[in-house]
């Protein structure tokens, strides 16, 4: 069974969010960079899933040379393979895009991403590869399992759990649940090195979106206290202030 | 490999002295290469997912936690981290090992679990071990399968640890040595499988070495110990009582057990170093986020100078201690190259490799378990009425950090040995002290030479080191001529200069890392660093005078009193310098970034 999971890298959780003078872009200078925990998830999902049926997992990455570290991980943790797509990853589409270019020359099984990648949160790169492969796609997946050319994934929705069967070859987005990640060990980062990292360019695609400007959320104000008996000035406030009423 | 750039004119262990260290020649921590980086973060999320979420029930030794987190440590190949790949180990470079050691150094009580396994529990058999020995018990112990201990000090025999009763006496048909004796402080004893325990066989002066199955029988356990802080370590009095132990088991030569226990604490200090600031690290980190979150008078106390004092001052310690641990690691790691690739097998290597920096291990034990204490402290302090609470995370720290200012020789022998090993070899001709001290005395008759006006980056800065320098060497020679023989009985004078020697060595690692890091990122990007160097710098500059001033009034008088005084003041001079604007820029970064960031 060939699996292909798609590797994003974030900021560390405990970056500090700051922009480039002109406001277009994250200011990465001096950031740590991880892997999606969603795309970690994923990844051990395909692993243990090898394990137990054989085959080969590739990671892949839409990105530049700044994203080698995070792609060895992904071998030290136990990939086979890794492949970077050379090319600043600027939105969804482009992403998605490249990796279904990857995808159509090599005929994997199942495609694992995240659920969605933890610096933009925008969730739609697996929709996005469905679509493009022509494959059926499964969001927000919490749990999945292989039986012959069938996979049954679950997921969550409001008060309940949602069981899908999918024949492979299908798309999915891994959501918390679906596997514990692992912490590479040292027979794993020491063969990380040897490992294959191709990298290829990006083929030609359209851009449909670009970033115009980023602001960090208002800073909170000042607290002020009114006193109980003064509801009138309470309301004023909210009235003429801070203009919620 | 840790560097790129290979020194070329290696300095011995001691030579810090009295000679100069290029910059290049020293590896920094930010000079982690991308595999090192992976190892250390194996580590750190070893402890968030396994360690952190049950160090409640650690500390309150659940049976059987510690030996199954010891276990899933032993499946990501941690404990065979520094074990030769045929035994079953990842045979990884001594800074390497030192790395993991740091930041497994943040795991309280499991810290010294497995830094007492890996290290004076596994390396004794390692280094000292016959082909025979290391095949039988290397695997086990890389492997976790058998967990080990090491079993030197007892209830007479604490700092004085050749002074041990247990006894070895050979069987009558000469296939064993039965063993008698009581062992206590042992970390690990509860759940030790192998123990490496010294006795004297017969009558003899000196210790020898044995390894011990607790299969062999004729060992009991006293119940655990019951301490300040690292609660969840195991820590037993063991009894050996006609403990029947193979006379093939016998490690080593018969009476070379000191010299074991003696080398195989030289290596423990420097990893109790590193270790240590990976604790105050973490300490650090956490009391910046208190900083950040806790409000008082209408403000984050973050924002109040008494707090930005102590976050820069943690900082600051830790980055100094850290350039001297990484310093010395190199120095070690370099060594043992040199000798392997003169012919000298590894394990051997590696001992003489750290025997020969033995006076830098001393020294770094001291200022890391130093340097961690006093982070935990101000750590407490900076969690106020939270810090004394049993159930925030400043308790635990402090209390645990106690621990290493007593165990791999206190600091008070470590101190001693640091001048004594110095000294020793001074007169074997092996380090020249006295040329370069009486060159010394030789300049306090002249008149001071003011020098040009260098105002490069760091010239001020190595101006103040070389004077540091003769300002040890003025008073440690001038102690051991006076005082000679009386020298070792005065052991205020040798606290004097052994805090003399730390503060040397760690002032000038400092200033080497930031030089070095100002080479590699430009000085514009270096600005906390270089602010760091010259606070540490200029509080070494003081102690420095405070240390060798009392050292010499208290062996000296008359004019050359006087005149040795004056060379001190003259040696420790600085020129003005606001600390605490520096302080406040240090701590601006940590406040900003929310966690210890150098
Ligand atoms: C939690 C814990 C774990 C330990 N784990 C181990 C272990 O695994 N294996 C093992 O073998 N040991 C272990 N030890 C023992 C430890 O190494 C000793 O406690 C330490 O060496 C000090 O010895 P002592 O306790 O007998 O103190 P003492 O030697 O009695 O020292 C008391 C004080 O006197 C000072 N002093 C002693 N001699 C001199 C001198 N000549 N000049 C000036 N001052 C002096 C000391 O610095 C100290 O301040 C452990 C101890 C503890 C508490």
């Amino acid at each position: 069974m060939k699996f292909l999971v798609c590797i994003s890298q974030v900021p560390d959780t405990t970056t500090k969010i700051t922009f480039t003078p002109d406001k277009k872009a994250f200011n990465a200078q001096g950031v740590q960079f991880i892997i999606n925990p969603y795309d970690e998830i994923a990844l051990t999902r395909a692993l243990e899933l090898k394990e137990a049926l054989g085959g080969t997992v590739t990671v892949i990455n839409v990105g530049q040379t700044n994203t080698e570290p995070n792609l060895r991980k992904a071998l030290a943790i136990g990939a086979d393979d890794a492949i970077r797509v050379n090319a600043e990853p600027t939105d969804a589409y482009f992403v998605a895009f490249q990796i279904a270019e990857v995808a159509k020359k090599n005929s994997y099984d199942i495609i694992l991403t995240g659920k969605e990648s933890i610096d933009y949160n925008g969730g739609q790169v697996p929709t996005m590869l469905g679509e493009f492969l022509g494959l059926p796609s499964v969001s927000v997946a919490t749990k999945l399992d292989v039986n012959g050319s069938v996979a049954t994934l679950e997921r969550e929705i409001d008060g309940g759990k949602e069981i899908l069967e999918a024949k492979l070859p299908f798309v999915a987005g891994a959501q918390k649940g679906m596997a514990e990640p692992r912490i590479p060990n040292m027979r794993g980062i020491m063969t990380a090195r040897t490992k294959p990292l191709a990298v290829v360019e990006p083929a030609a695609c359209e851009m449909l979106s670009s970033s115009a400007q980023f602001d960090l959320p208002a800073a909170k104000g000042e607290c002020k206290m009114i006193d109980p008996n003064n509801v009138g000035e309470l309301v004023n406030l909210l009235h003429t202030e801070a203009k919620v009423i | 490999m840790a560097t790129e750039t290979k020194p070329t004119t290696a300095l011995k262990g001691g030579e810090f002295l009295i000679k100069e260290t290029e910059a290049q020649s020293i590896f920094i921590p930010e000079q982690w290469n991308e595999e090192q980086k992976m190892i250390a973060q194996s580590c750190a999320d070893f402890l968030t997912q396994e360690v952190y979420p049950n160090i409640e029930k650690i500390d309150a030794q659940e049976p059987g936690l510690i030996v199954k987190l010891l276990n899933k440590a032993a499946d990501l190949g941690l404990l065979g981290l520094s074990v030769p790949e045929q035994y079953g180990g990842f045979e990884k470079d001594f800074v390497t090992g030192m790395l993991a050691t740091e930041v497994l150094g943040a795991g309280y009580s499991f810290a010294v679990a497995i830094s007492a396994h890996t290290g004076i529990g596994t390396l004794p058999i390692l280094y000292y071990g016959n082909e025979a020995q290391k095949k039988k018990y290397i695997p086990k112990l890389a492997s976790g399968e058998w967990k080990a201990c090491y079993c030197l000090t007892e209830p007479s025999a604490g700092s004085d640890a050749n002074s041990g009763k247990t006894k070895a006496i050979l069987s009558a048909d000469g296939k064993h040595y039965i063993l008698n004796g009581q062992k206590m402080w042992i970390t690990n004893g509860g759940f030790a499988d192998v123990f490496t325990v010294f006795a004297k066989i017969d009558n003899d002066e000196n210790l020898s070495a044995f390894i011990v199955e607790k299969s062999f029988g004729g060992i009991t356990l006293n119940p655990e110990e019951h301490k300040m802080g690292i609660k969840g370590s195991s820590t037993r009095q063991v009894f050996f009582n006609d403990c029947k132990v193979p006379v093939e088991n016998l490690l080593s030569d018969r009476q070379n057990g000191f010299k074991i226990a003696v080398n195989i604490l030289n290596l423990g200090r420097v990893k109790l170093g590193a270790a240590a600031i990976g604790a105050a690290k973490q300490v650090a980190t956490k009391a910046i986020q208190y900083a950040n979150e806790r409000n008082q008078f209408g403000r984050p106390i973050s924002k109040y100078g008494a707090i930005r004092y102590k976050l820069a001052e943690q900082a600051i310690r830790i980055y100094a201690v850290e350039a001297a641990v990484y310093r010395a690691s190199q120095n070690i790691e370099d060594a043992i190259i040199a000798l392997e690739a003169g012919g000298m097998e590894k394990g051997k290597a590696m001992l003489k490799g750290v025997e020969q920096f033995a006076p830098e291990a001393a020294i770094l034990k001291v200022a890391g378990s130093e340097a961690l204490d006093y982070v935990v402290d101000e750590g407490v302090q900076i969690y106020g009425g939270m810090g004394y609470s049993a159930d925030a995370p400043m308790d635990r720290a402090y209390r645990d950090s106690r621990i290493n200012r007593i165990f791999e020789g206190t600091n008070e022998i470590n101190r001693m040995l640091t001048v004594d090993m110095m000294l020793k070899r001074a007169m074997k001709g092996e380090l020249d002290l006295m040329g370069p001290a009486t060159k010394i005395a030789g300049e306090l008759m002249s008149i001071p030479d003011l020098g040009g006006e260098d105002t490069t980056l760091f010239s001020a800065e190595k101006k103040y080191l070389k004077n540091f320098k003769k300002a040890v060497l003025m008073v440690a020679g001038s102690a051991a001529q006076k005082l000679m023989m009386e020298l070792s009985k005065e052991q205020e004078v040798l606290m004097n200069i052994a805090d003399m020697l730390i503060d040397l060595y760690v002032s000038e690692s400092v200033q080497l890392r930031v030089e070095k890091l100002v080479s590699m990122h430009g000085e514009k990007n270096c600005q906390e660093q270089i602010d760091i160097m010259r606070v540490y710098l200029n509080d070494a500059a003081d102690r420095i005078h405070k240390n060798g001033k009392e050292a010499i009034n208290s062996y000296s008088s008359g004019d050359e009193q006087r005149m040795m005084l004056m060379g001190l003041k003259r040696f420790t001079k600085t020129e003005p310098f606001n600390a605490k604007d520096a302080r406040r820029r240090v701590a601006a970064k940590l406040i900003s970034e929310n966690k210890y960031c150098y």
